[in-house]
C-alpha cells in the first residue's frame, strides 16, 4: 500500500550536507546515551529485582566522583554540539558577497517572488544551479516562514522588517516550499515549488517572462511617481539628501549617531522618516506608510541600490 | 498490612454532601476537586487530539475543513497546557501530599488554596465558552499579529481564560513556598525534605515569577486586539518579535512547571520501587533549582529563525545546552538508584521505567533543537512536536499516572487491579512511542506543524502515528475505568501497601482530616530503608 517510505529529505543544497553531517553526529551521540540509560535501567531492574517481599536495597549514599563525571562529560559533549551548530549557523546566516538577490513577499496565503530583472512568480521560485542565492523577505500581513526542507534552510517572514536567507542549490530538480509559521486558514496551502535549473536554462527562463522592466527600473519610476525626486535631488542641492552612492555607506544622523544604509534603513526611511534624520537636514519628509506596497518598497530599495554606493548592504 | 476495613473517620467521610466539598479547606479534598476538573479537561483535550490524528490519516483535509482543524489544534494546546499539564501534578498530587510529606496538617493558606481552585474553574469556564461559541484558531502560542489583527475567533475570551487561570497557579505556588518554609515538622530539615517537595518548591518559584509575565502578555494582546493600541503589530508601530520574547519568557519556564513536579514524583517512585534511598540526594535536589533558574534564561531558543540577532542566538543556544545538564544528572541518579536495589515490578515502578526512557528521548532530542545550525531546519516541523510531546506527555503524564498509581491507595484507601494497571502502563508506553516516534522522522523530512493538509510522501509516518494514538487513547481510558471501579470495589490497601518510607505512609489510608493526630518528629531522610553508608564505586 505504502511504497513511499522516506527517511531523509533530499540533499539539494550546500547547506543540506552540512546540516546532515551535524544531524548524524547528534543522532550517534544521543543514541549512545539513550541506549546506555535504557540498558542500565533494564539490567538493574532484572538483576536487582525484588525477590521476596521484605527485601530492601543496599543503602548507597552517592558518589561525588560519579556526579562530577556525569556532569562534566555531558557538558563537554554539549559544548561540541554548541560550537558545531554555531559554525553551521554562522555559515547559514552570512550570505557570500555577490550572491544573486531575489525578493520574496509573503501574504495570506501565497508567496510572491520578484527577480532583479523584473521577472515575477507566485508560489514558484526558479533559481540557477551552483550560484549562491540570497532571498530578502518581507510580509504584507502576519508572520510567515519560508522553508525549503531539501535545502535545510528556513527564515521567518516578519511584517515590518526584512529577514534573509541564502543557499546554493547543488542538484537540479523541483523541491517543496512550505510556510512553517502558522498564518491562518490556508496555512497548509501556502506552499509551492522551488525549481533548480542549469544557469543557462535559468537565463532563458528569465527571458521568457513578461517584460515589465527590472526591479530597479520599476523603482526609478515609483521614485518619480511618488515625487521622491522633487526633494532627493541627485546633485545634493535638494531639501533631502541625495541618494547617490548612499546604499551600503555609513550615514551620520542628526543626533550624531551613525547607521549603515541597508535594506532595513531604506525601508524605515520611507515608512517612518522621522526615526533617523540625516545630519544637516530638516525632519520634513512625510510618511509613505500605506502608500506603497511591500513589493513597491522592495523596488524602491532596488532602485536606491542601483544608484551605487559602498559595499554590499548588510541586512539583518 | 492485613487491614480489613477503612479507618472509621477519614477525610473522605468527614462531612457529606456537595457543600462539604465545595466549601472545604482540606488540602486533600481540594486535591480531589482538582483531580476531577483536570481529568475532565484532559478528556476534552484528548478528544481534540484524537480528532487531529484522525484528520491527519490522509493528506487531504477530508474529515474536517482547515478552519476546524486550526481550532482543534489550538484548543488541544490551550487546554492541555494551561488546564491540564500545568495544574495536574502540583494541584492534585502536590496539594494532597506536600503538607503530609513535611508533617503539616494543611497548607499554610487553606482558604487561598480553595480560592485557587475556584479561579482555575472560572478561567476554565471562560476558555470553554470561547471553545463552544466559535472556538479559537491562533495556536496555543497566540502569535501576533495573527492573533491581534487577522484571526476571526474568540481570542480575547480564550486569552482571558488563560489570564484568570494564571492567578490560580500563582496562588498555588505561593502557598507551596510558604508551607515549605514555615510548616515543616520538627526535625524536617531542608536536606531531609522528600525530593517531591524539592521539585515542587522549584516549580512554585517558576509559577510565581513567570506566570505574571504571561498574564501581562495575553492582556496586551487583548488590548491591541480590542482597542487597537500598537504594541506588537508593526502596522500600528509595534514589534511582533517582542511578543515572542514575552510569550516564551513564561512559556519556556512553563515547560519546567510541567516536568519538574513529574521529576519529583519519579524520584519518589524510584526510591520506593528500589526500596533504596536516592543516589546523590543533594545533586537531585539542587538540579531542580538549577533547572528552575537556568530555565528562565533560555527562551530565545524559540526565536532562532525569527530574525533575532545572531549573537542572541548564540547566547540562547549555549544556555539551552546548560539547562540540559541538570536533567541529565537526574536521569543518571535515578538509574544509579536501581543499582543494588530491591527493584519491584509493580505498576508505579513500571511507569517510572517508562518515564525514564521517554523523558531521556525527549531531553536528548531537545539538544538537536538547541543546536543552532540544526534548529533552522527542524524549527516548526513535526520534530519539535515529537520532542515536546516526549517531554510533556512521555514525561509529565507518565509521571502523573505513575504518581496516581503509587498514591491512589493513600488517597482512596483502596487498591486498583494491579494486572490491569501493568497492562495500562504497557499500552501507554507502546502507544506513546508509536504515536510520537514517527513524528521525529516526518519532522526531519520537513513536514511543518499545524498543517491540515500535507504532502503525500509524509502519509506513511502519519498513519503509524494515528495507529499509535489509538493505542495510547485506550491506555489512558483503562486507568480511568479501574480507578473509578476501585473506589467502591478495590481491596483495602492499609496504611503502607508498598512497604515504602515517608510520612505519608505512616498515617492511615485514607488519612484523617488533620493528617497527623500528633505532629511527627523527623529524625532522618525519607526512603532510608537501611542505614546509609558511603560506598566507593569508582
Amino acid at each position: 500500500m505504502f511504497t513511499n517510505f522516506p527517511f531523509f529529505p533530499q540533499v539539494a543544497s550546500e547547506q543540506a550536507s552540512q546540516v546532515d553531517a551535524l544531524y548524524f553526529f547528534l543522532v550517534a551521540v544521543t543514541g549512545f546515551f539513550m541506549a546506555l540509560v535504557a540498558i542500565l535501567v533494564v539490567v538493574f531492574a532484572v538483576k536487582f529485582r525484588r525477590r521476596h517481599n521484605d527485601e530492601v536495597g543496599v543503602a548507597i549514599h552517592g558518589s561525588l566522583a560519579l556526579e562530577l563525571l556525569w556532569t562534566f562529560i555531558p557538558l563537554g559533549i554539549t559544548m561540541v554540539m554548541f560550537f558545531w551548530g554555531a559554525q553551521v549557523f554562522f555559515h547559514m546566516t552570512r550570505a557570500p558577497k555577490g550572491a544573486m538577490e531575489i525578493y520574496v513577499v509573503g501574504k495570506q496565503w501565497m508567496w510572491k517572488v520578484q527577480h532583479m530583472d523584473g521577472a515575477r512568480e507566485i508560489n514558484e521560485l526558479h533559481v540557477p544551479l551552483g550560484v549562491p542565492v540570497k532571498l530578502t523577505m518581507g510580509s504584507e500581513d502576519v508572520i510567515h516562514s519560508f522553508f525549503i526542507p531539501d535545502f535545510r534552510v528556513k527564515a521567518d517572514v516578519v511584517p515590518g522588517r526584512y529577514n534573509t536567507l541564502w543557499f546554493t542549490a547543488t542538484k537540479p530538480g523541483r523541491y517543496h516550499l512550505f510556510c512553517t509559521q502558522y498564518c491562518g486558514t490556508k496555512h497548509s496551502a501556502m506552499i509551492g515549488w522551488v525549481t533548480v535549473m542549469e544557469p543557462s536554462e535559468y537565463q532563458a527562463w528569465l527571458g521568457g517572462g513578461p517584460a515589465g522592466g527590472s526591479m530597479a527600473e520599476n523603482g526609478a519610476k515609483l521614485f518619480q511617481d511618488l515625487a521622491c525626486s522633487t526633494c532627493h535631488l541627485e546633485n545634493g542641492q535638494g531639501r533631502a539628501p541625495s541618494l547617490k552612492g548612499v546604499y551600503g555607506s555609513t550615514v551620520t544622523l542628526a543626533n550624531g549617531q551613525t547607521v549603515t544604509a541597508d535594506d532595513a534603513y531604506v525601508r524605515e526611511s520611507v515608512l517612518n522618516p522621522q526615526a533617523k534624520v540625516v545630519a544637516g537636514f530638516q525632519p520634513i519628509m512625510p510618511t509613505f506608510q500605506g502608500l506603497v506596497t511591500e513589493e513597491q518598497l522592495l523596488q524602491l530599495i532596488a532602485y536606491v541600490k542601483s544608484l551605487g554606493g559602498g559595499q554590499q548592504g548588510a541586512t539583518k | 498490612m492485613e487491614t480489613t476495613a477503612l479507618p472509621t473517620l477519614n477525610y473522605l467521610n468527614n462531612g457529606h454532601g456537595l457543600k462539604s466539598w465545595l466549601l472545604t479547606r482540606d488540602h486533600k479534598r481540594i486535591a480531589l476537586l482538582y483531580l476531577f476538573s483536570v481529568t475532565a479537561f484532559f478528556a476534552l483535550g484528548g478528544f481534540f487530539a484524537l480528532m487531529i490524528r484522525l484528520e491527519l490519516l490522509t493528506p487531504a483535509a477530508d474529515l474536517v475543513q482547515p478552519d476546524t482543524y486550526n481550532k482543534l489544534f489550538t484548543m488541544h494546546g490551550v487546554i492541555m497546557v494551561f488546564f491540564f499539564l500545568i495544574p495536574s501534578i502540583p494541584a492534585v498530587l502536590g496539594n494532597f501530599l506536600l503538607p503530609i510529606m513535611i508533617g503539616a496538617k494543611d497548607l499554610a493558606f487553606p482558604r487561598i488554596n480553595l480560592l485557587s481552585w475556584y479561579i482555575y474553574v472560572l478561567g476554565g469556564l471562560f476558555t470553554l465558552t470561547a471553545a463552544m461559541t466559535g472556538g479559537i484558531d491562533t495556536g496555543w502560542t497566540f502569535y501576533v499579529p495573527y492573533s491581534t489583527q487577522a484571526s476571526n475567533s474568540n481570542v480575547i475570551l480564550a486569552g482571558l481564560g488563560v489570564f484568570i487561570t494564571g492567578f490560580s497557579s500563582i496562588l498555588t505556588g505561593l502557598n507551596f513556598i510558604v508551607t515549605t518554609h514555615r510548616m515543616r515538622a520538627p526535625g524536617m530539615t531542608w536536606f531531609r525534605l522528600p525530593l517531591f517537595v524539592w521539585s515542587h518548591y522549584a516549580t512554585s518559584l517558576i509559577m510565581i515569577l513567570g506566570t505574571p509575565v504571561i498574564a501581562i502578555t495575553v492582556l496586551l494582546v487583548a488590548v491591541e486586539r480590542g482597542l487597537h493600541l500598537g504594541i506588537f503589530d508593526p502596522a500600528l508601530g509595534g514589534d511582533p518579535v517582542l511578543f515572542q520574547h514575552l510569550f516564551w519568557f513564561y512559556s519556556h519556564p512553563a515547560v519546567y512547571i510541567m516536568i519538574l513536579p513529574a521529576m519529583g514524583v519519579i524520584s519518589e517512585l524510584v526510591q520506593a520501587g528500589a526500596r533504596k534511598n536516592i543516589f546523590g540526594y543533594t545533586f537531585v535536589a539542587f538540579s531542580s533549582l538549577a533547572i528552575a533558574i537556568i530555565g528562565f534564561l533560555v527562551w530565545g531558543h524559540h526565536l532562532f529563525v525569527s530574525g533575532q540577532s545572531t549573537y542572541a542566538g548564540l547566547v540562547f543556544s549555549i544556555l539551552s545546552m546548560f539547562v540540559a545538564i541538570p536533567s541529565a544528572v537526574k536521569v543518571f541518579n535515578w538509574t544509579a538508584t536501581f543499582y543494588k536495589g530491591a527493584v519491584s515490578w509493580d505498576s508505579p515502578t513500571l511507569f517510572a521505567f517508562g518515564f525514564i526512557g521517554l523523558f531521556t528521548i525527549g531531553g536528548l532530542t531537545g539538544l538537536f533543537l538547541a543546536t543552532l545550525g540544526m534548529d533552522i531546519h527542524m524549527h516548526d516541523t513535526y520534530f519539535v512536536i515529537a520532542h515536546f510531546h516526549y517531554v510533556m506527555v512521555g514525561g509529565a503524564i507518565m509521571g502523573y499516572l505513575g504518581g496516581l498509581h503509587y498514591w491512589w491507595p493513600k488517597i482512596t484507601g483502596r487498591m486498583y487491579p494491579e494486572g490491569w494497571a501493568k497492562f495500562a502502563a504497557l499500552m501507554v508506553f507502546v502507544g506513546f512511542n508509536l504515536t510520537f516516534g514517527p513524528q521525529f522522522f516526518v519532522g526531519y523530512l520537513g513536514m511543518p506543524r499545524r498543517y491540515a493538509m500535507y504532502a503525500p510522501e509524509f502519509q506513511v509516518w502519519n498513519v503509524l502515528s494515528t495507529a499509535g494514538a489509538t493505542i495510547l487513547g485506550l491506555g489512558y481510558l483503562i486507568p480511568i475505568i479501574y480507578f473509578t471501579w476501585s473506589i467502591k470495589n478495590g481491596a483495602i490497601a492499609g496504611a503502607n501497601p508498598w512497604g515504602a518510607r515517608g510520612l505519608e505512609w505512616e498515617i492511615p489510608s485514607p488519612p484523617p482530616t488533620e493528617n497527623f493526630a500528633v505532629t511527627p518528629i523527623v529524625t532522618e531522610r525519607t526512603h532510608q530503608y537501611a542505614p546509609s553508608r558511603e560506598v566507593g564505586i569508582v
